[in-house]
């Protein structure tokens, strides 16, 4: 039997963060009631003129900028005909063969080109009592007709369904860093599509592929991709031919559709914009967009596994969650250069973050991401925390009781470790006859101890928590124990 | 020659309705309006950059300052149709 490989290019439309449309001035609200923002130009109205906004431009270039792209010099528009109530028009302004970013790449996707163009309107297909002339009705909102859009597009480089959504999540991740979208899928400002074929294992030629639309969770991507896979491998299988066609995946019942087709719909006969000839992009718009591109998740990423020497998986997750990023390097500017980085990354993303989205489900059930520096733990508590338990002042589980009463009420580590108590048993003179009264009282785990069995070890641990009130470190007391047996 | 078939695509095209009696006269303008092309493409254009359009290169950027948009009515007014809130259309899915 043949085996497959899974071909996938995505297509992913953000909308810029601009105050104002791509080519007029009607504010951006989203949620307003319909048709409330509008003019003579995004409905369309003959005789008006399209002026491009500059910092839809300028947030263009930071995308460009940030995936290192080749920006363009000057800007050209199209117009893409076709007929569809959402476009005013009858066409979209939108680029062609001069995109505003040729080439770039996000991790392990090339990219083929970003370009802007203007946004569709929203179309709300009327139930059967709106009917005209026998058939339904459907109604126009030109709200968000003409908001400018972002189309990025990657090359045919990713092979599974698993690689489109984890890169997803690291594009919108590094745009919602960049500043340059709110990229909220949900309420459509992220958008994706994914141009999808197989081929047969060692080929080289692209198969047939197919056009699945408008998917907007990062989990019915995948679950599309993989159903649209499997469509067209057990056509294939079957002896039959991939069509060419656009799809819609239907993720409540994971069955896969052929959307009607807006006839030749693809026949969009591109030219020149003629009411903006092409204009050079003004330096000062290029040099604020080069100047506003922020460290970017990856590269912070690999600032702190190679500067910092985390491990890979800390470094993402502190890198990819700006809010955990930031607090994480101020925790180590307040420990001083002797800071233990990679304690201080586990006590953040793990033990920290867990306690953080525990207590705010308690709360509120929010969207946004948890930001420690929200939270009643200052840098400098957290930083001492962690100093603290790397010194053996505390064992690890009195660290994290210190940290639940961080959480709770904030405060400075040491005060609360003295108020409960939780110092550990001092150093090897405090601990040592506790732990030789354990040993005593355990001949048979000294036994098999001394046949070089470590397992039973975790006896003689218990035996002096218990005697100390959880309070000695385990590491030290397998060290005292095998310098009184002389191990 | 443009013929019947590619006259009757660009119509569905441009949503424009033909009677069958319009059809071969269409199909000889746009062959006409093609012939003219066709002679301006005679020409020795070599390292000419294609004109798009007879404007001067004006700077047409736009800083992003919200202006004024239409009271809704007075959008709703100009439609052929409207609801309360929207402008009404055919369905295109029906
Ligand atoms: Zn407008």
């Amino acid at each position: 039997m043949t085996a497959y490989e899974t071909v996938i290019g995505l297509e992913i439309h953000v909308q810029l963060a601009t105050r104002t449309k791509m080519f007029c001035g009607c504010e951006l609200v989203f949620g307003d009631p319909p048709n409330t923002h509008t003019c003579p130009v995004c409905l369309g109205m003959p005789g008006t003129l399209p002026v491009v906004n500059a910092e839809a431009i300028r947030l263009g270039l930071m995308i460009g900028a940030a995936f290192g792209g080749v920006l363009a010099e000057r800007l050209v528009f199209h117009r893409k005909s076709y007929f569809y109530p959402d476009l005013p028009k009858g066409y979209q302004i939108s680029q062609f063969d001069e995109p505003l970013v040729a080439g770039g790449r996000l991790g392990d996707v090339g990219l083929e080109r970003v370009h802007v163009e203007e946004d569709a309107a929203k179309l709300t297909h009327a139930g059967a009592s709106g009917r005209i002339g026998g058939s339904t009705s459907s109604v126009v909102d030109y709200n968000r007709g003409g908001t400018p859009l972002a189309e990025i597009v990657t090359l045919p480089e990713i092979r599974s369904a698993e690689q489109a959504s984890s890169w997803l999540r690291l594009l919108r991740e590094t745009l919602r860093q960049l500043g340059v979208s709110d990229v909220n899928m949900e309420e459509g400002s992220l958008r994706c599509d994914a141009n999808i074929s197989i081929r047969p294992v060692g080929d080289t030629e692209l198969g047939t592929k197919t056009e699945l639309k408008n998917m907007n969770s990062f989990r019915f991507i995948e679950q599309g991709i993989n159903a649209e896979v499997a469509r067209q491998t057990a056509l294939v299988e079957a002896g039959e031919r991939v069509q060419q066609e656009t799809l819609h995946f239907d993720p409540r019942t994971g069955s896969i559709t052929s959307l009607r087709s807006k006839e030749g719909s693809h026949d969009y006969r591109y030219f020149p914009e003629p009411d903006m000839p092409p204009v050079a992009v003004p330096d000062e718009l290029l040099q604020s967009a080069l100047a506003a591109v922020p460290e970017l998740p990856l590269e912070r990423a690999e600032r702190f596994r190679t500067e910092l020497g985390l491990h890979e998986e800390s470094a993402r997750l502190l890198a990819f969650r700006r809010a955990l990023g930031d607090y994480f390097e101020e925790t180590l500017g307040a420990g001083g250069a002797s800071a233990d980085k990679q304690q201080v990354a586990n006590w953040i993303g793990n033990d920290l973050v867990r306690r953080l989205e525990a207590q705010r489900k308690d709360d509120e059930a929010g969207e946004t991401d948890t930001d420690p520096a929200q939270s009643k733990v200052s840098p400098a508590a957290l930083a001492e925390l962690v100093a603290l338990v790397v010194d053996k002042k505390i064992n690890r589980k009195a660290g994290e009781q210190v940290l639940d009463v961080l959480v709770a009420e904030g405060g400075r580590p040491q005060d609360v470790v003295e108020a409960k108590g939780l110092a550990a048993v001092g150093g090897a003179d405090e601990l040592r006859p506790v732990v030789q009264a354990a040993l005593d009282a355990n001949p048979d785990v000294v036994e098999k101890l001394r046949t070089g069995n470590m397992k039973p070890i975790g006896a003689i641990v218990g035996a002096v928590m218990k005697e100390t009130k959880g309070r000695a470190d385990g590491g030290e007391v397998t060290r005292i124990t095998r310098e009184i047996l002389g191990l | 020659m443009i013929d019947r078939d590619t006259v009757l695509h660009v119509a569905t095209l441009s949503r424009l309705e033909l009677h069958d009696d319009e059809i071969e006269p269409m199909a000889r303008e746009l062959s006409a309006v093609l012939g003219h092309l066709e002679t301006i493409g005679e020409l020795d254009l070599d390292g000419v950059e294609p004109t798009t359009g007879v404007l001067e290169d004006r700077s047409p950027l736009r800083a992003d300052e919200p202006t004024r948009s239409l009271p809704r009515e007075v959008a709703l007014d100009q439609a052929p149709d409207a609801s309360d809130d929207g402008f009404r259309v055919p369905s295109p899915q029906a």
